[in-house]
């Protein structure tokens, strides 16, 4: 079984964020990368059915700051293959260019499966799998929490909202989209970690061009902004009431 | 099979022998004397599959995967207490305590709540996963003067400050680190801190089996400290006391450090007359594990607090060198769901109840562990409702009206 597994590094919210002076996009200044929580779920389901049913792991990640620690830390869990696609990818890019990109080099790796996050919280365009699915003409399901694999297909668990849960067949080559591994993602201690800087080695493929057609184009950027003001009333609580009791009339509740 | 194979060797009695062995005087796990005082001493060896005593029996009867096999080992709490009693003078808790969680950790069996706490330090430098750049935040409060950030005023100071995770960022710790900063702010001590810069002392990180992640966070300390210059380290917190103290120096980062309370009884000629304000009151201390059983220091904190007009010393039936661990050591602090689950009690709560007995109004710590441990364990202990818990930093402030 040979699974793809493409992640990207999202900004981490445990820094404030600030819009840059172009307004339209992130400051990068204090921008801190962390992997897209849901990208790991797909390392970590990968890595199960890998122990379950043998067969080869490839994590690959388009190149942004951090993107060697991440993949080095895929290793020590048990991925096989890591690449880094470089290229023009410095402040992000929309998940059309970046589905593009991927099913170029992905096809060449003939997988069986593809497993990645259904969704980022920077994802403009749709989401990843689905785009990557059409571009490779393979079958995709979303919102997966759970992979057994069969001779040529897999039988996978889809979550709808209400808490309703399905069970759909696919057939292989297929893409999924994790909502959630079969256990959360595992720890490798840190030593383990090191060890595979040591010994591992992260493949580079180079993208010469991306195509951007058909992703969005943002205009404005900005914090949220209050659109109504609360009106506070003030001065003693028989001046309250009395203020209170004429706005209640006013708005027909009295 | 082969990987039952594998594993019975990566858990072999000659292979654990090794790497004990390597430990500073590991070899003398050889001598146990199959007493049991250590299980029996352990506050939480009656839960455990396997307490300390049986995990040399497992090893000697090369059955120590058995050990693995259990959770046993996250009960341990890294408090010193089976070292204390050791007759064979074994490091019961250095050696094969904290090597057991290390092999649980390298095999991937890691408690989640553990885990997170892991992650966090080695992303952020901080357990609770805090932004590191507003580790300092607490400061912008304390005035006259302002609190020196090293990055920031590039000249030397008399005293580095090593703050550490729980008093730059748990609320409640914050007001004892600001009752600190102000301390020192009235003896004109000349102090500064690494702020954005400082990271983890990784001291329960290491307690908790992340070798690892302890030596990555004790380089990065090491790398700031070597980029400012300063006479003396003092800590807030006895675990990075102990790390600064006992453990970095073998990574070849030597400074001298002294914990808050040896560095202020040092003082204690300039601190009397600023105590111009009673504290009317019966306080118990509780003696920290990495101040007292690790480290040896009983004296200084009790100096303080008897320096305090109007506060009454008393002495809970555990203390010195028989002290009761609070619960939050040796990665406890990160367990406690886990340790709950097991135990349906807290160590806090045990210590809480001991102090109402030994007639105290406000439990005194000295380790940022404690305040929150014990505030809330005195909401839920009925006779402690009243008990108030204060750092000695936070009593000596009050007495100086600051």
């Amino acid at each position: 079984m040979n699974i793809v597994v493409p992640v990207k590094l999202v900004p981490d919210l445990v820094e404030e964020l600030t819009i840059d002076a172009s307004g339209a996009a992130l400051d990068t200044m204090w921008l801190r990368l962390i992997i897209n929580e849901l990208d790991d779920h797909a390392i970590e389901q990968a890595i199960l059915l890998k122990e379950r049913y043998g067969g080869q792991v490839t994590v690959l990640a388009p190149d942004s700051e951090g993107v060697d620690d991440m993949l080095f830390t895929a290793s020590a869990r048990g991925a096989d293959q890591l690449v880094k696609l470089v290229g023009n990818f410095e402040g992000g890019v929309n998940n059309h260019a970046l589905g593009r990109a991927l099913a170029a080099y992905v096809k060449d790796l003939k997988p069986d499966l593809i497993l990645t996050g259904v969704q980022a919280h920077n994802d403009l365009d749709g989401s990843i799998g689905a785009l990557l699915a059409e571009y490779l003409q393979m079958p995709y399901v979303g919102y997966v929490s759970g992979v057994n694999l069969e001779t040529d297909k897999a039988v996978v668990r889809k979550e709808y909202p209400g808490g309703l849960i399905a069970e759909l067949e696919v057939a292989l080559p297929a893409v999924l989209g994790i909502q959630a591994a079969e256990q959360p993602p595992r720890y490798v201690a840190i030593s383990k970690v090191r060890q595979a800087m040591k010994t591992a080695t992260i493949e580079e493929h180079e993208v010469a061009e991306l195509d951007l057609l058909g992703g969005a184009v943002v205009s404005r950027m900005f914090q949220p902004e209050a659109a109504e003001k609360a009106t506070m009333l003030s001065g003693d609580p028989d001046a309250v009431a009395e203020q209170l009791i004429g706005i209640f009339k006013e708005l027909g509740v009295l | 099979m082969k990987t039952t194979e594998m594993q019975e060797n990566v858990f072999s009695r000659e292979k654990i022998y090794a790497s004990l062995f390597e430990l500073e005087n590991g070899e003398r796990i050889r001598t146990c004397l199959q007493c049991g005082s250590c299980s029996g001493i352990c506050p939480f060896g009656y839960l455990m599959e396997f307490p300390p005593s049986l995990i040399i029996a497992a090893l000697r009867a090369d059955m120590y995967e058995e050990v693995i096999n259990t959770e046993s080992v996250w009960m341990c709490v890294s408090c010193y207490a089976c070292t204390q009693i050791c007759p064979s003078q074994i490091p019961v808790t250095a050696a094969l305590m904290t090597h057991t969680k290390e092999e649980l950790l390298l095999a991937g069996k890691v408690p989640t709540e553990l885990q997170s706490a892991l992650e966090n330090s080695q992303r952020y430098g901080n357990p609770m996963g805090e932004s590191p750049r507003k580790r300092a935040d607490w400061a912008a409060s304390i005035e006259n003067p302002k609190v020196n950030i090293m990055g920031m005023i590039r000249r030397p100071v008399d005293v580095l400050w090593f703050v550490g995770d729980y008093p730059s960022y748990h609320p409640r710790v914050q007001l004892a680190t600001k009752a600190l900063a102000k301390v020192l702010n009235a003896l004109g001590v000349d102090f500064g801190i690494l702020g954005p810069e400082e990271n983890s002392d990784g001291d329960t990180q290491r307690l908790a089996g992340e070798r690892g992640l302890f030596e990555m966070l004790a380089e990065k300390n090491g790398k700031v400290f070597r980029k400012y210059k300063f006479n003396r380290i003092i800590t807030t917190d006895p675990h990075a006391f102990n790390a600064l103290k006992n453990e970095y120096p073998k990574l070849g980062i030597d400074y001298p450090v002294q914990h808050y309370t040896q560095f202020l009884a040092e003082r204690l000629d300039d601190i009397k007359p600023l105590l111009t304000h009673e504290v009317k009151a019966r306080v118990a201390y509780h003696d920290p594990c990495y101040l007292g059983r690790a480290n040896g220091v009983y004296e200084p904190p009790r100096t303080l607090l008897q320096a305090i007009p109007g506060l009454e010393l008393v002495e809970m039936s555990h203390n010195h060198t028989n002290s009761l661990c609070c619960g939050g050591g040796g990665g406890g602090m990160w367990l406690d769901g886990f340790q709950w689950e097991k135990a349906h009690t807290r160590l806090s709560e045990w210590r809480v109840g001991e102090a109402v007995k030994a007639g105290a109004e406000i439990l005194a710590v000295a380790c940022p562990y404690e305040p929150p441990r014990f505030e809330d364990a005195a909401k839920t202990v009925k006779e402690a409702s009243h008990l108030a818990v204060y750092e000695i930093a936070e009593l000596l402030a009050k007495s100086m009206g600051l």
